[in-house]
């Protein structure tokens, strides 16, 4: 660890609080349906496309609907992505001559990419066409982000709204994430980052001939328009196998930072919006006190491990933290603040090897995914990740002093804590069951890629990034298999529904809710003590979830590497 | 509910035409005006010849030339396409060795490498950068104690003085952008063209 890391981490976390307020405010007007600064530019083209499908934009829906609009769109955008895929071959724009993308591959990268998943089976410049690269995954990046965002705010209208049948329209919502927030600030990242160094191109693979004399092919592409909405989205599917560690997804330790901005952007100006809307910002602040805590707390954990470096290198003679899977422009800090980032955020993206870790420093992102994401989270699902676990927190302190819990003025009732539990216990459900599924199947097992208690850690972090929607892998697994393309998108799908559906249905019945009036025995949300309460609760409930699977891998591993033990 | 399948076909199709096509496209045509050499891959040439891309590491194992880091990548078997086989920096199949720091085969590479390094110059100690694959197997760069560590193996195989090749490389050191983020690197293949033309002259 250096001083100049800790300096890194304190810019960082600088920026972000700054980035919360602006962009919340402009979020918070853009779904109010408030004239903002772009409308010149797209309220014509918005009201074009709500003629063209025939939208009444003053026309809400009940949460039923709303779901079931989630659902048109999601299956919509599977089709489309899947016959993509698979008929790729005969498209244009595919300089290097992808074929069709085989029938489980193709299953799993189209449920990956609706689901915000962008979980890496593909590689990307050996199996994928530009057409497929923009049309397809560009789009999907755009547009389940756009989902994500437009449920979190028909969430916080369940609060913000006192005895109304409606939470909103999806139609309008996914329109105007899409047009007002995620396509003008991804026009001016792609930008920016073309100038850091990343290729927009449609030309075809460049051949060179090296100082040696050595033949090299050099694959570019239209990546700098993936790479912008990849990270602000925080979808995470690379345009390259190696993902954001390639130089031509992430060139300097500037697009490193700024990329790094751009995941945690959208989930903590979320914060903002919810306070903002539902009348109090300090409610906002206090959700992101909690995120920022553990956000926190992850660095502090993984920057020291990784820093620390592997023992058995050190008994070589060899010093330093650990480099192995890492980049040099980046260095230990750079990658261990990104691998925080991105499990944190329901991102996924990688700019170094999760798999060669430590196991401590890979213990954390595991474990973000495990608590499903809900720090700063991803677009949109971290904040409704988050009411979750307000519910619980403020049901337990309900019970604590015998009073029927409220927050913001609802009262919460065995509604909304039965949904709220369900949506917290599918996640383990995915997660260790299907790890559970994985480890009884001898082919499945065979496909870890490192010996010892780390094959068993792959597959428990398959099974967790997937369910969490995050994406990021041990990448040593061998995951391209009839096996694991189907069982990981089932893993996927629960991950995201069984999570919308009950958060929106806990929507729907708090905003038929009448408000009741605070009064001195209504426990305040703003505090330090609330803040600690939820974060108690979260680590309670994840511990006693996830522990046992956590001692079995990375926790073991630990232990034995401290006592010089490799496997062979 | 039906009355809903007209706005999701249609709002899929016309997001669809914006994020997926009219987006990428006029990024392409802004980027190529603004930024043209980034937008082809930042290509490097020397003597008229495109010898690579500024970002992009390619493999060097001459003693006469500075070496990047260990790569992992590989490729198909030019005798038998079937059968993959390792090609370092094949930067057309990116990837990381994702070997687990428990793993022996990590620890045996390792130290097979540090002793030819310790070999080459026992003077020093052995860089970790060295000894390490990157995470996309194309990292362009490496330490500035990595590039220090090579100076005297280059300058015996070149014949040059080794405080010449000492400048050189201080030369390329490039720090962290505004004195804070990132780490000092120096860009191999950028460090060996200036070679090149120093031994020339």
């Amino acid at each position: 660890m250096t001083v100049n890391g800790w300096i890194q981490i304190i810019l960082f976390s600088a920026v972000i609080i700054a980035l919360a307020k602006p962009l919340g405010g402009y979020m918070t007007a853009v779904f109010a349906g408030e004239r903002t600064i772009l409308a010149p530019v797209l309220r014509p083209i918005e009201r074009l496309f709500y003629r063209l499908a025939g939208i009444d934009e003053n026309q809400e829906q009940h949460w039923l609907s709303y779901v079931f609009a989630v659902a048109l769109f999601h299956i919509g955008g599977f089709v489309l992505l899947y016959a993509l895929l698979r008929l790729q071959g005969f498209l244009p724009f595919n300089p290097a001559g992808q074929g069709a993308v085989e029938q489980g591959l193709a299953f799993n990268t189209a449920v990956s990419f609706i689901t915000n998943t962008n979980w890496q089976n593909y590689g990307g410049e050996t199996t994928l066409s530009y057409l497929t690269q923009m049309l397809g995954l560009t789009h999907q990046n755009f547009l389940s982000a756009a989902s994500g965002i437009a449920i979190a705010i028909a969430v916080i209208r369940g609060f913000s709204r006192a005895s109304s049948k409606t939470v909103g329209s999806f139609w309008v919502d996914v329109t105007r994430a899409t047009l007002y927030v995620l396509l003008p600030i991804s026009t001016v990242a792609a930008l920016f980052l073309v100038w850091q160094g990343i290729p927009q191109t449609l030309g075809p693979y460049v051949d060179v001939t090296t100082l040696e004399g050595a033949k090299q092919t050099i694959a570019v592409g239209p990546v700098a328009s993936q790479i912008a909405i990849k990270m602000f989205g925080t979808n995470g599917g690379g345009f390259f196998n190696a993902n954001a560690a390639h130089p031509f997804e992430n060139p300097t330790a500037l697009s490193n930072f700024v990329q790094m901005a751009l995941i945690f952007a959208i989930g903590a100006a979320l914060t903002n919006v919810f306070g903002r809307m539902v009348g109090n910002q300090k409610q906002g602040w206090a959700i992101f006190a909690v995120m920022g805590i553990l956000f926190l707390a992850g660095v502090a954990i993984v920057y020291p491990a990784e820093a620390g470096g592997n023992p058995l290198i050190h008994a070589l003679g060899i010093e330093g933290g650990n480099l192995e899977g890492k980049e040099v422009r980046f260095g230990v800090l750079g990658s261990s603040l990104f691998a925080v980032v991105t499990t944190d955020a329901s991102c996924g993206a990688v700019n170094a090897m999760h798999d060669s870790f430590t196991a401590l420093g890979g213990m954390i992102p595991l474990i973000n995914m495990q608590l499903g994401e809900i720090i700063f989270g991803g677009v949109g699902s971290g904040l409704y990740g988050m009411v979750v676990f307000v519910i619980i927190a403020i049901f337990v302190a309900g019970l604590m002093v015998g009073r029927t819990p409220e927050y913001l003025g609802k009262k919460i009732e065995s509604k909304e804590v039965k949904m709220a539990m369900l949506a917290i216990l599918c996640l383990p459900l995915a997660m260790l069951g299907g790890t559970a599924v994985a480890l009884s199947v001898p082919s499945a097992v065979s496909a870890m890629g490192n010996p010892g208690p780390h094959g068993y850690t792959e597959v428990l972090y398959a099974f967790s990034s997937t369910a969490a929607n995050n994406g990021s892998a041990f990448a040593g697994l061998s995951a391209n298999t009839m096996f694991y393309n189907v069982l990981l998108a089932i893993s996927m799908l629960m991950g995201r529904f069984l999570v919308v559906v009950p958060a929106l249905a806990i929507a729907g019945s708090l905003a038929a809710k009448k408000t009741v009036p605070t009064s001195a025995g209504t426990f305040p949300t703003t505090g330090p003590l609330f803040v600690g309460l939820v974060i108690g609760v979260i680590l309670i409930i994840g511990g006693l979830t996830f522990f046992p699977s956590l001692a079995l891998g990375p926790i073991v591993e630990h232990l034995a590497i401290e006592a010089g033990q490799s496997w062979g | 509910m039906l009355k809903q399948l007209r706005p999701a076909l249609v709002l899929l199709v016309v997001l669809t035409v914006v994020t997926g096509l009219a987006y990428p496209f006029a990024i392409t045509g802004l980027a190529g005006v603004l930024f043209p050499s980034q937008a082809a891959g930042s290509l490097v040439t020397s003597n008229g010849q495109i010898v690579g891309s500024a970002l992009i590491g390619q493999s060097f194992t001459s003693d006469k030339y500075f070496h990047g880091r260990l790569s992992a990548t590989s490729g198909p078997d030019p005798k038998d396409p079937s059968k993959t086989i390792s090609q370092p920096y094949n930067a057309a199949n990116s990837s990381g060795s994702n070997l687990a720091p428990t793993n022996k085969a990590l620890v045996d590479r390792v130290k097979d490498d540090a002793a030819k390094l310790k070999a080459e110059n026992p003077h020093a100690p052995v860089p970790q950068d060295l000894v390490t694959t990157s995470g996309s197997g194309l990292d362009p760069d490496i330490t500035p104690e990595a590039a220090f560590f090579q100076v005297p193996r280059v300058a015996k195989a070149r014949n040059i003085p080794e405080d010449k090749l000492h400048d050189l490389v201080s030369n390329h050191v490039e720090g962290r952008i505004l004195g804070i983020i990132g780490e000092p690197k120096v860009n191999v293949l950028a460090l060996n063209i200036a070679l090149d033309r120093l031994a020339k002259n």
